[in-house]
């Protein structure tokens, strides 16, 4: 199961319906560059819910056909600029989201369900432009409308973790989030820091934050594998590098500098 | 504070964030979204004078956050009604307390793409004291109508709504928001600033009494401690803030 990292990306193919997770549950970004190399294209990403560097990158370097998410931002330093760029040249598609919305939509698809109600979203613009949601009166109200969602079921989940065991168990921790997506996943490929020596799921304590092997599809190691933003708890964004990506990343010109700087050229270690 | 205040001896957000804090008043649980430095220094204001309550929740911190359950925990809570007060802003706000977070200009072919809705279109309904928070207060961010809304003010009579906006912090005034009226009625302009100002920067109408209260400057003890311990839990999330505002201003004005 434990494959190099090229080998182990093969299920995320031209046109998939990609999942990948917010900054606080760890980016695979190391993944996310080599996909980059490979010319990945007309991707359907998903970013649960959120997205900042990943989303940017992928946008800027032509993979994404169409982004389902509910904000991308560099925080700190800023709008992200190529994911601005393409909105406003209206090179990608959007669906725009809420955080809740894309939640809830994993939820019924890691449950197997067709669709999930959720609160809130009447009165929005967001449901204005989202032709997938319905509003239907509550069955069990009186005259209160409530949106559905339709379960949204990705073709491959792609997380990173702090580390996994031989048998392709996966730990981690307290990011639940990520065992939502692995459930709702068709496929689901993992990056690693580390191995564990001996099985994750002997150990009660582990085995709580443990992702059983059973729902991963492909593991590779990718130490420091979120580089530059941060696996938290582990290593912190390496935010000199962020400054310089959003400095780069303001013009088409910079940006494709910064591509052949630090996603085409591999970096030493 | 402005140059026409000479005895000011705290800066604007301190002041920002004591306002912020009486806004929040006595109540459980306080949660914080990203990027938001001045809201997060109210509720660990608040946190601090309470003796340990309400709960806070920094949504981007490891310390000051509970949460293990994955990023929905905060959304599930807050259906439920365990969040008593949170934060949003937005690139524009209007009149009627409608946020855009999403773009300028129609939306297939905007001017200007902001990051996006996050959690607004759901938690602006569930949470029963949503404060509002811009430090820019002028006639681009405040509009007569924005270009896009990521959450409605109000809402029709049978749409379920718990929760919604019950005021309007900016650099230079307190609002507040009356959901039956839907409209803002100026509640306190900041000290150094003044009514016909607050008219001239604001590009939707309001309310106001002929006596606007000018805002009541941090007392001492609420400057001691964000100064003190606030700052120290800060820094964890907002180093930057925590050093450029509080690590500052100690030392000109002790």
């Amino acid at each position: 199961m434990i494959k190099p990292l090229e080998d182990a990306l093969a299920p995320i193919t031209d046109g998939c319906l990609l999942a990948v997770p917010r900054e606080v549950a760890g980016v695979p970004m190391a993944a996310t560059r080599a996909l980059i190399r490979r010319g990945v294209k007309r991707l359907h990403l998903v970013a649960l819910p959120t997205s900042s560097l990943q989303a940017d990158l992928l946008i800027g370097a032509g993979c994404v056909e169409t982004l389902e998410t509910s904000a991308v931002s560099l925080g700190e330093f800023g709008l992200a600029p190529r994911f601005s760029a393409a909105i406003i040249a209206g090179s990608i598609t959007m669906k725009d989201a809420t955080c809740p919305a894309l939640h809830a939509a994993f939820q019924a698809a890691e449950k197997g369900e067709p669709f999930m109600p959720l609160r809130g979203l009447i009165g929005s613009d967001i449901l204005k432009h989202r032709p997938d949601w319905r509003v239907i009166d509550n069955p069990f109200g009186n005259d209160d409308p409530i949106v559905l969602l339709p379960a949204l079921k990705p073709d491959v989940a792609l997380i990173h973790a702090p580390m996994a065991d031989r048998a392709g168990n996966v730990w981690i921790g307290r990011q639940r989030e990520l065992a939502t997506m692995a459930h709702a996943a068709t496929k689901t490929v993992v990056t690693v820091e580390k191995l564990h020596d001996g099985n994750l799921l002997d150990d009660p304590v582990l085995a709580a934050g443990t992702l059983p092997g059973f729902y991963i599809a492909a593991l590779a190691l990718a130490p420091n594998g979120c580089w530059p933003l941060s696996l938290p708890d582990y290593y912190p964004a390496d935010l000199e590098h962020l400054a310089e990506y959003a400095r780069l990343a303001a013009t088409p010109e910079g940006f494709a500098r910064y591509l052949e700087q630090y996603v085409h050229e591999r970096r030493a270690a | 504070m402005s140059a026409v205040q000479p005895e000011a001896t705290f800066r604007d957000e301190e002041l920002l964030a004591e306002v912020i804090a009486r806004i929040i008043g006595d109540v459980r649980h306080v949660a914080v979204g990203n990027a938001s430095p001045i809201p997060a220094t109210a509720a660990l204001l608040a946190r601090a004078r309470g003796n340990g309550l309400p709960y806070v929740s920094l949504l981007q911190s490891r310390k000051h956050n509970f949460f293990t359950d994955g990023g929905r925990e905060l959304f599930d809570c807050a259906g439920q009604g365990r969040i008593d007060v949170f934060f949003l802003s937005g690139g524009e706000i209007d009149g009627e307390a409608n946020i855009n977070l999403v773009s300028i200009g129609d939306y297939a072919h905007p001017k200007v793409r902001f990051p996006g809705s996050f959690g607004s279109a759901y938690l602006y309904y569930v949470v029963p004291k949503l404060i509002l928070f811009r430090t820019e207060h002028s006639r681009r961010t405040l509009v007569p109508k924005v270009s896009f809304i990521s959450a409605p003010g109000t809402s029709a009579d049978n749409v379920y709504r718990p929760g919604g906006p019950i005021a309007l912090v900016t650099n230079r005034c307190l609002f507040n928001f009356d959901r039956v009226r839907r409209r803002f009625s100026l509640a306190s302009v900041h000290p150094g600033h003044n009514v016909e100002e607050i008219i001239e920067h604001t590009g939707f109408e309001f309310d106001r009494p002929d006596d606007v209260p000018t805002t009541i400057p941090p007392s001492q003890e609420a400057l001691q401690l964000m100064r003190g311990v606030v700052a120290l839990q800060l820094a964890e999330v907002y180093p930057q803030f925590a050093a450029t505002v509080f690590g500052a201003s100690s030392a000109h004005s002790r």
